[in-house]
């Protein structure tokens, strides 16, 4: 590859330990490129997707929704990372099943969440072929063709590698969660963007449970982060709970590999909902370590950082809160009003002429 | 015009679209340096440098994974699979991922991909280097699969295949790949995917095969026809899409139909053409449609006796047509 094949500085992000508190004395505090501004707007972005999610669940026990993995408790890594993407403004996103808020923040309005998610026509994916929000969403950078895991690392590999190719200097951003990491196809990903020195970051959110099997069961380790020095490039661990590290982790990557080639951030998250509507998470998690994990639920400890430092008040919480509630109930009943595919349409699109 | 083998005809297709279109790249194990292992690409690092003609760790998944994001972003790769044996790893790429992506994304992707896949047995590569693989991918929606025979049609279909903006399997018989030579001409041409090709006319008796089969059905045709049997050979070249009209047509004229080839005959392409023919040709049949194809084991094994055991023949075809004729 054109790439200079010059040797990573392990610089990048910070390493934090998991559980340290958001800075909470000025905005002064911000890593650099980040404003008070940028704050707020991901603060409603994740409320937004917090209503959407929640809502998503409830629709699909009213019967309207067949099928939803929740993001809740992934949101500061996602939002946190797409900050730093935004920012950079030349990133293309490979995320997987549980990136509601990675797929939001790309881009789609509520209405077209619940247009997927209830299965209807325009739905902007792959118009309610496919489960919700899987397929692409070119416009706003977005491909993550099936929910198998693994199968896009290399698939987001290859498309670096196009971009290097065509030298437009993109930089991909490929999502995957601690189940993933145990697939072969992980593995070969990572080792073939290490050997062409690719722009990829490998976003693992780590939420310690592949379904129901927790990290022990599948890794003998603690950090995947450091499976990275097997492929030559430098890994992280992140407080994933807490969206200016995830930003400012995300940030430095960009500009790594963009420069020097592949960054693995393994982002730790919890999940605080079952793997998807159909589970029963009560089966298999030791009882009160869902609750403990949400005393650090991102929705509520961005909004105490930022009454804190004085960037909002407590007010400004609920009328935002409000706000994107009056949202996610007209697209609910926007979509809820619009019509499935036709069956007509069933043999569309098989082929390309 | 010039004579040429397969392998010969499929490294000029490459190259030609190579230097036609510089989204055109390949890549596979050993296909640099190498010229890969059959020499298909030979010379074309040489000609087009370490960007376009790419050695890859030796990880088929992630050879077609990768090919599969290129086209993503409108490259136009060329995976080679550097034998048939070794593609079930990448099968979910293929199947799973590569022939969803266009329905899956209702259009708004596509997959300009030729996953080059030397097949086939009769060359003592016993279980792991003999597979036909062909009937995994017949099956399914979203591929388009070519099985050329001749130097001819192997260039002018790869070059086709190449421009396709789906993603096809390119199934290349590598007993072909330097027994078989055949006239290509010096000018730029293509062929159409999908359009069977009659290699033979005849009146009696219609042989449909592919590949390596079909130079035994026509050799086996040459015999029989001293007998006064007129054997009609259609080579499918395109399996998926299936021509049906040119083998519903033929077989309406001759009322016969005898169908040849190395795969195992349960639920091979076999099947779909007797199928065919029965629901679309019944009233003019007058023998059952035969089937001669290779049996219910594994791959062609590694003895010469039990790899003769396995695969058809000139011979076999030949009794085979007699039988037919006779009923």
């Amino acid at each position: 590859m054109a790439r200079p094949r010059s040797t990573p500085t392990k610089k990048p992000p910070t390493k934090r330990p998991a559980g340290a508190k958001p800075v909470q004395d000025s905005a002064a505090g911000l890593p650099g490129g980040l404003t008070t501004d940028d704050l707020v707007d991901y603060y409603k972005k994740m409320v937004m997707v917090r209503l959407v999610d929640e809502r998503i669940w409830a629709l699909n026990r009213q019967g309207k929704v067949p099928i939803a993995a929740s993001c809740q408790g992934h949101e500061a890594a996602q939002l946190g990372s797409l900050l730093a993407a935004e920012k950079d403004g030349n990133c293309f996103l490979f995320p997987y099943y549980r990136d509601l808020a990675v797929k939001m923040s790309a881009g789609l309005t509520a209405e077209q969440v619940m247009l997927s998610f209830m299965g209807k026509e325009g739905e902007p994916y792959s118009n309610a072929r496919q489960f919700p929000l899987q397929g692409a969403d070119l416009p706003n950078k977005v491909i993550q063709i099936s929910n198998v895991v693994a199968a896009g690392l290399t698939q987001s590999v290859g498309y670096a590698l196009a971009c290097t190719m065509l030298g437009d200097h993109t930089v991909v951003l490929v999502y995957f969660g601690d189940g993933a990491s145990s697939q072969g196809e992980t593995h070969e990903a990572m080792n073939f963007a290490g050997v062409h020195r690719l722009p990829v970051i490998f976003i693992c959110e780590n939420n310690g449970y592949a379904i129901s099997v927790p990290q022990r069961r599948q890794m003998n380790l603690d950090d995947l982060a450091s499976r990275a020095a097997g492929y030559g490039f430098p890994g992280f661990v992140v407080d994933g709970m807490d969206l200016v590290q995830c930003y400012e982790a995300t940030h430095h990557a960009i500009s790594h590999a963009r420069q020097q080639g592949p960054v693995l951030l393994e982002m730790k998250v919890d999940r605080f909902m079952p793997h998807t509507t159909d589970d029963d998470d009560r089966r298999y998690r030791p009882k009160g370590e869902v609750e403990e994990a949400r005393k650090r639920d991102p929705v509520v400890t961005m909004a105490e950082d930022l009454v804190h430092r004085g960037i909002i008040t407590r007010k400004q919480v609920e009328e935002i809160a409000a706000l994107a509630l009056r949202e996610v109930d007209a697209a609910t009943d926007a979509a809820d009003a619009a019509s499935p595919p036709g069956a007509s349409s069933l043999h569309e699109m098989v082929y390309v002429p | 015009m010039a004579v040429v083998s397969v392998i010969e005809a499929v490294r000029e297709a490459i190259r030609e679209e190579m230097r036609r279109d510089s989204n055109v790249f390949v890549l596979g194990e050993d296909v640099g340096q190498r010229g890969g292992v059959f020499l298909a690409t030979q010379g074309l690092l040489e000609e087009f440098g370490g960007e376009r003609v790419i050695d890859t760790p030796l990880a088929e998944a992630a050879i077609m994974g990768i090919a599969l994001g290129a086209a993503y972003r409108g490259m136009r790769p060329i995976p080679e699979v550097q034998f048939s044996d070794f593609v079930w790893p990448a099968v979910n790429q293929l199947i799973g991922e590569a022939a969803r992506v266009c329905y899956g994304t209702h259009g708004s992707l596509n997959v300009p991909m030729v996953v080059r896949i030397p097949y086939g047995g009769g060359i003592r590569g016993g279980l792991f280097h003999s597979q036909n693989v062909e009937a995994m991918f017949f099956h399914t929606p979203g591929l388009k699969v070519i099985a050329p025979a001749t130097p001819f049609d192997a260039k002018g279909l790869l070059k086709s295949a190449i421009r396709d903006n789906n993603p096809v399997i390119s199934l290349e018989h590598k007993k072909t790949y330097r027994l078989v030579r055949g006239e290509v001409p010096e000018d730029e041409y293509t062929l159409p995917i999908g359009k069977a090709d009659i290699k033979r006319p005849g009146e009696s008796i219609t042989t449909v095969s592919y590949g390596l089969m079909l130079h035994y059905c026509l050799e086996a045709a040459e015999q029989v026809s001293q007998e006064g049997i007129d054997v009609e050979v259609v080579d499918l070249r395109t399996l998926k899409p299936l021509d049906k009209e040119t083998v519903v047509e033929s077989v309406k004229k001759t009322g016969r139909l005898l169908i040849v080839h190395e795969d195992n005959i349960t639920g091979g392409v076999g099947a779909e053409v007797a199928a065919v023919a029965a629901a679309e040709a019944f009233e003019f049949l007058d023998a059952p449609i035969a089937r001669l194809c290779g049996p219910d084991v594994p791959t062609m094994p590694f003895a010469e006796t039990l790899e003769s055991a396995y695969m058809p023949s000139t011979e076999t075809v030949a009794v085979a047509l007699r039988n037919l004729a006779a009923y």
